[in-house]
């Protein structure tokens, strides 16, 4: 074991698959020469040269058309769009193309590519470079979502995402680049698709993602010492979800609280409450409650994106308030 | 630039242009008959008909190599036959039958073939540019030689997505040929009134890349202009974009009843019928039989009435497909 950074954990995931596979290729907005806005393609051009490691254009919707064509001949291209806000003028490519693909031609084709993008405020850069819209693209069918909490995570599943044959949102908190975590030296991966119980606990059932995990167990930490255990799950991936670990989880604890960074409104929290109000509303002994950034955009001020995003006491109070019901 | 006059190209043979005028007068055929079926209430959904507008499509799938590589649009049908894709199985696809070429899945607006280049049909105006880039720069990591021929019409010229993939391929000087269909209408509205410039060929200027216009109802022309981008392309030069002058004879969709397109210019087209300015040519100036056209077209008549045959026997799909090849099975 080794004690790395996400940002660092993603790196050495695409050097490895790059190094693996050489029709991995990844482009982006200043991913060569600078090495990505967040330092995660770092030292990639050097190794694998321009033709595997393209400095693009700002040219979201090119980037993603590019990346699904290059794929549509076998190449497994990775794109890096610099915040998740921008993915927006790439949607057309993502929705009606990325995701449809193999569909619309009875499987004749897959389109194996991974889109990289940090999520999320905390840094004060306001509302167009702060939003977590995981919600959006978990709805549309054909497209894997991904996210880790973890550098130990974050590199098992992004080295998945790139062997995967499908397209792959995979979303990196921005606040989480510079945690570190031990990582297993030798190779490993994550699958797509299993969720992981970070702590196990009897009274109550947390699924948090993303940034929020390890607010979540520092909760635990903190009503453990007042006789509530919390169990915490971790998706990891948003979808395909592993819906049975969560209700598994439920069945045992009998209440459940839901800790998501994106909007509350329509949003991944609501989507976690549906699955578990369809597997065991029988075995629900209080009201589920979800903890969300609130329904507003996210101002700049540290006052204010304090007050929209998750805090560890909005979901301590939700889990007090839930466990003593 | 002006578009070029009549071309008369040295090495261009009788049986060459024969392949020409069989090809033309199939995908004329076909979409007639896509026609009559929609009307007999076979067809599933609408279908954007080529009619008119032959030459360009086959003027420049001839002038590709077998491992090149096409994107198409909305009105597909003739890139389709142009690269030689299975008649039947495309009229399967049309009708929404478990035969076509997408499992009944793509209808009209999106058939593929990978085995034959053919990277898919396009819904979306401009949304396939993008895609024929990104074809080109896997290509480039493959080493793989092939050009990437992207059709589009001159309405996905005011689209983000045709600005963005042309720079991005001149940057990286990739080979794609672009070849805008410039047919002079969208739905309802006229390239005049929604394009600034009033060319699309002149916008390769901003780009850094040769931009063409050509006749786009003269096959030959298509083809030599196509041969030359791919060469240019070939030969590591980067990009081009070509624009063809055509028309289409026939409304935006078969949904589409209501004409609001001057009488007299769409007659004016129809005067500059690509199809019989070659059958002038080869009877005339090359001194071809009526009867060796004739033949072909007979010829023909058989092909469409063996693949409406062939859809037409064709289950529907099996209702528990619809939930099929969402993501692949790992």
């Amino acid at each position: 074991m080794k004690t790395i950074s996400v940002a660092e954990a993603l790196n050495e995931a695409l050097k490895e698959e790059m190094r693996r596979n050489p029709l991995v290729f990844a482009l982006g907005e200043d991913i060569g020469r600078m090495g990505g806005l967040f330092g995660v393609t770092t030292g990639l051009a050097d190794e694998f040269g321009a033709h595997r490691v393209i400095d693009t254009p700002i040219s979201e919707a090119a980037i993603a058309g590019a990346g699904i064509g290059a794929a549509l001949v076998g190449t497994r291209p990775v794109m890096e769009f610099q915040f998740l806000d921008f993915i927006m003028i790439a949607m057309d490519q993502i929705v009606n193309h990325a995701a449809l693909y193999r569909y619309m031609t009875s499987g004749m084709v897959s389109v194996p590519v991974v889109m990289r993008a940090p999520i999320c405020g905390g840094i004060g850069i306001g509302a167009q470079h702060s939003k977590s819209l995981e919600a959006w693209f978990v709805h549309v069918p054909g497209i894997k979502v991904v996210m880790p909490s973890t550098a130990a995570d974050a590199k098992g599943l992004l080295k998945s995402a790139v062997r995967d044959d499908n397209p792959v949102l995979f979303l990196e908190h921005r606040l989480l680049y510079a945690q570190k975590g031990p990582v297993p030296d030798e190779e490993y991966l994550v699958p797509i698709g299993s969720a992981e119980i970070k702590r196990t606990g009897t009274d109550l059932t947390v699924v948090a993602t993303g940034r929020t995990v390890s607010m979540a167990l520092s909760v635990a930490e903190k009503l453990s010492a007042r006789g509530i255990e919390i169990e915490v799950i971790d998706p990891r991936t948003l979808k395909p979800l592993d819906r049975g670990t969560v209700s598994e989880s439920v069945r045992k604890t009998h209440r459940l609280v839901v800790v998501n960074e994106g909007w509350s409104t329509c949003g991944y929290a609501a989507e976690i409450m549906s699955v578990v109000i369809e597997d065991c509303f029988w075995d629900l002994d209080a009201p589920i409650k979800r903890v969300c950034n609130k329904d507003t955009p996210m101002p700049v001020a540290t006052t204010l994106e304090r007050t929209v995003m998750v805090s560890e006491e909005d979901i301590l109070s939700a889990c007090l308030e839930v466990a003593a019901t | 630039m002006p578009i070029k006059g009549k071309t008369v190209l040295e090495d261009i043979s009788v049986e060459m242009q024969l392949g020409w005028y069989r090809q033309m007068y199939l995908i004329r055929a076909f979409e007639r008959e896509v026609y009559q079926l929609n009307t007999a209430g076979v067809v599933r959904g609408t279908a954007h008909l080529y009619i008119g507008m032959e030459a360009i499509a086959v003027g420049a799938c001839t002038a590709m190599r077998e491992d090149d590589l096409l994107t198409s649009t909305h009105r597909g049908h003739g890139h389709c036959i142009g690269r030689n894709l299975d008649l039947g199985r495309m009229m399967a696809e049309i009708l929404g039958r478990s035969d076509g070429t997408c499992g009944g899945k793509g209808g009209s607006m999106h058939i593929a073939d990978i085995s034959r280049g053919m990277l898919g049909a396009d819904g979306i105006v401009g949304g396939g540019i993008p895609i024929a880039v990104g074809a080109a720069l896997g290509g480039r990591l493959k080493n793989n030689g092939s050009v990437v021929f992207c059709f589009f019409g001159e309405g996905a010229s005011n689209q983000g997505s045709f600005h963005e993939a042309l720079n991005l391929a001149s940057v990286q000087k990739l080979p794609v040929v672009f070849i805008c269909e410039n047919n002079l209408w969208a739905l309802s509205a006229g390239f005049a009134d929604t394009t600034a410039g009033a060319s699309v060929a002149n916008r390769a200027k901003s780009y850094g890349i040769p931009g063409n216009n050509v006749d786009g109802n003269d096959v030959q022309a298509v083809f030599q202009v196509t041969r030359e981008a791919a060469a240019h392309a070939r030969q590591g030069l980067g990009p081009s974009l070509l624009e063809c002058a055509t028309y289409r004879w026939e409304g935006h969709s078969i949904f589409t009843k209501r004409e609001i397109r001057p009488e007299a210019e769409i007659q004016q087209w129809k005067e500059r019928d690509p199809i019989l300015r070659l059958r002038s040519e080869l009877l005339e100036t090359r001194g071809v039989p009526t009867g060796k056209l004739e033949q072909i077209e007979a010829a023909v008549g058989v092909e469409i009435a063996e693949a409406v045959r062939f859809a037409k026997a064709s289950p529907l799909p099996d209702p528990l497909k619809a939930t099929e090849h969402i993501y692949t099975q790992q």
